[in-house]
């Protein structure tokens, strides 16, 4: 584990559309890979919350933060000069050794996206999905060649096969995705096998009270077994990862 | 007094250093057979603590003895298994195949299976002809007189008590249903520290065994608390998941915390919170 725990001062913190950017120093922390995560101490709660890193500038590591609950609403209320212990980076990341990357975000799914088309380079394809126009003001966060799209019209029409899909976002996009690009092609889905993680790598959500193996509350049926997602993953290969269960995100606050 | 993990909140193959800033690991409980445990989701926060629900799961025995307790050893840290079963021969079998550890805590009191039929007594004079090792039992202070319970484990043959486990409770979600598929879950972090200090206390009296003392203890002065209740060894169960450098953290503490109490030592806060009469009832 190369992860690290260290008290982090907070540098800002700042309105994306309806989610929340906070930043915070860096304090020694290595970034790690995008689509790695960090526990951020949530004040006032028993139990830290996990991100993804959304923007890793010199010195400063932030991430995008959707208030779902009391531990995200203390988060995303932090301010210039508080300090949260922060702790990562954690789990496995997207693999970056692909030929034709599609970085598709759906809702607070573009978290890791900015920072994964950064290490990424050449300005990547990238497709982001929102529920409402209010929602899609946070794709200003993302570069400026990504396609935006609102419901109705979803990120799956948007051309996805023959791509090396790196998604994330909630469950039922995660499922499309990974059938859109498993199935693909006049080929009956023959490129996407050949291509490396099944044509699609997808960050996963659960509630996870420790972040490092230790708790095992974040267990997604993984290869056909309950294994736990921040060991495991969250990035996992498309055919790896079945659905928890549509009540995960209700229990307690996860990946944002 | 000696800072252990409580079982169940530390995966030493992921987390080695962890364990080593620790004076002994405790596993995940064992059963005979492997388990996946139960159906997310499994944990939920609570106002002052948290619900898991997470259903032994563990490799099994065989696969533990062969895979997992081998390359426990190698990390140098005194190991003690934690063993489980759904009968005292379940617990005896597993006790029988254990060497070469520190100890083994019994785990007597999970919220989240079906109990065993067997008596916590009957499981420990099972094991208790089964093995040398030290035996701890691990009770439940949900039992209403859990100094009952202790007495009866130390005439069957426990050499010490670990108290105490998570209390069984419920957590709703915001549509008023059960937040763990199970339904219920073990309820831990600071809001038992209360009841893990009476369930020490009381079998601190009632008893002369060493005891792990654990629940919600966060602190350096939570720990001095355990260890003037009786406690002789402390555990650090749900602070390990927000803060995996709880132990050095709690250590460092220890020394303010002290001079905080007006005692010298962490040794010499040991019982001073028991009752007057318990050499008495000791000696008796």
């Amino acid at each position: 584990m190369n992860a690290v725990r260290r008290s982090c001062r907070v540098t800002g913190s700042e309105r994306v559309g309806l989610y929340t950017l906070v930043r915070v120093e860096r304090n020694g922390l290595e970034p790690g890979v995008p689509g790695q995560f960090f526990m951020l101490e949530a004040p006032g709660r028993l139990l830290p919350r996990p991100f993804s890193v959304c923007l890793a500038p010199p010195g400063e590591l932030a991430f995008l933060v959707d208030v779902v609950g009391p531990g995200t609403e203390a988060i995303a209320a932090l301010e210039a000069g508080d300090e949260i212990a922060v702790f990562g980076p954690l789990g496995n990341g997207y693999r970056l050794d692909v030929e034709r990357p599609l970085l598709v975000g759906g809702g607070i799914g573009i978290a890791p996206l900015p920072y994964l088309a950064e290490q990424l380079g050449g300005e990547p394809r990238i497709v982001a999905g929102f529920r409402s126009e209010a929602h899609a003001e946070a794709a200003s966060i993302l570069p400026p060649q990504t396609e935006v799209v609102v419901d109705p019209t979803l990120v799956t029409s948007c051309h996805l096969e023959g791509w090396d899909v790196l998604a994330c976002g909630p469950e039922p996009m995660l499922h499309a995705v990974a059938a859109l690009c498993a199935g693909a092609g006049s080929d009956g889905g023959k490129a996407a096998a050949s291509r490396p993680y099944g044509g699609a790598q997808l960050a996963w959500e659960a509630p996870m009270a420790c972040g490092y193996g230790a708790c095992y509350g974040c267990v997604v049926e993984i290869d056909g077994a309950l294994k736990r997602l921040c060991v495991e993953g969250p990035v996992l290969a498309a055919p790896r990862a079945k659905p928890a269960c549509d009540k995960l995100s209700q229990a307690m606050e996860p990946i944002a | 007094m000696r800072l252990l993990n409580a079982s169940g909140c530390l995966d030493a193959l992921t987390a080695p250093d962890v364990v080593r800033a620790l004076d002994g690991f405790v596993t995940k409980t064992v059963t005979p057979l492997p388990r996946e445990g139960n159906a997310p989701p499994r944990i939920a926060e609570t106002a002052h603590g948290m619900l898991n629900a997470i259903g032994l799961a563990n490799p099994g025995r065989e696969r533990f003895l062969g895979d997992n307790l081998p390359r426990l050893r190698e990390l140098g840290v005194p190991v003690w298994v934690s063993v489980g079963g759904f009968c005292a021969a379940d617990y005896a079998e597993t006790c029988a195949r254990l060497e070469d550890i520190e100890a083994i805590e019994l785990n007597l009191s999970c919220p989240n299976v079906d109990e065993a039929a067997d008596s916590a007594a009957e499981i420990v004079a099972a094991c208790r002809a089964a093995t040398e090792l030290p035996l701890y039992a691990k009770l439940s202070a949900a039992h209403p007189d859990v100094a009952e319970v202790a007495r009866a484990v130390a005439a069957a043959g426990a050499n010490g008590l670990s108290l105490i486990n998570t209390l069984r409770a419920v957590a709703l979600d915001r549509n008023l249903r059960p937040a763990l598929a199970r339904g219920s879950g073990g309820y831990s972090g600071p809001a038992l520290k209360p009841v893990a200090l009476h369930a020490v206390r009381a079998c601190a009296d009632a008893t002369a065994l060493p005891i792990v003392g654990m629940g919600g203890v966060t602190t350096g002065r939570d720990v001095l608390e355990f260890l003037a209740c009786g406690a002789t060894d402390v555990a650090l169960g749900t602070v390990l998941f927000s803060d995996p450098d709880a132990p050095a953290r709690v250590r460092a503490e220890l020394a303010a915390a002290c001079a905080e109490a007006c005692v010298a030592s962490p040794d010499d806060a040991l019982g001073l919170a028991k009752s007057p009469e318990t050499e008495e009832k000791v000696t008796a």
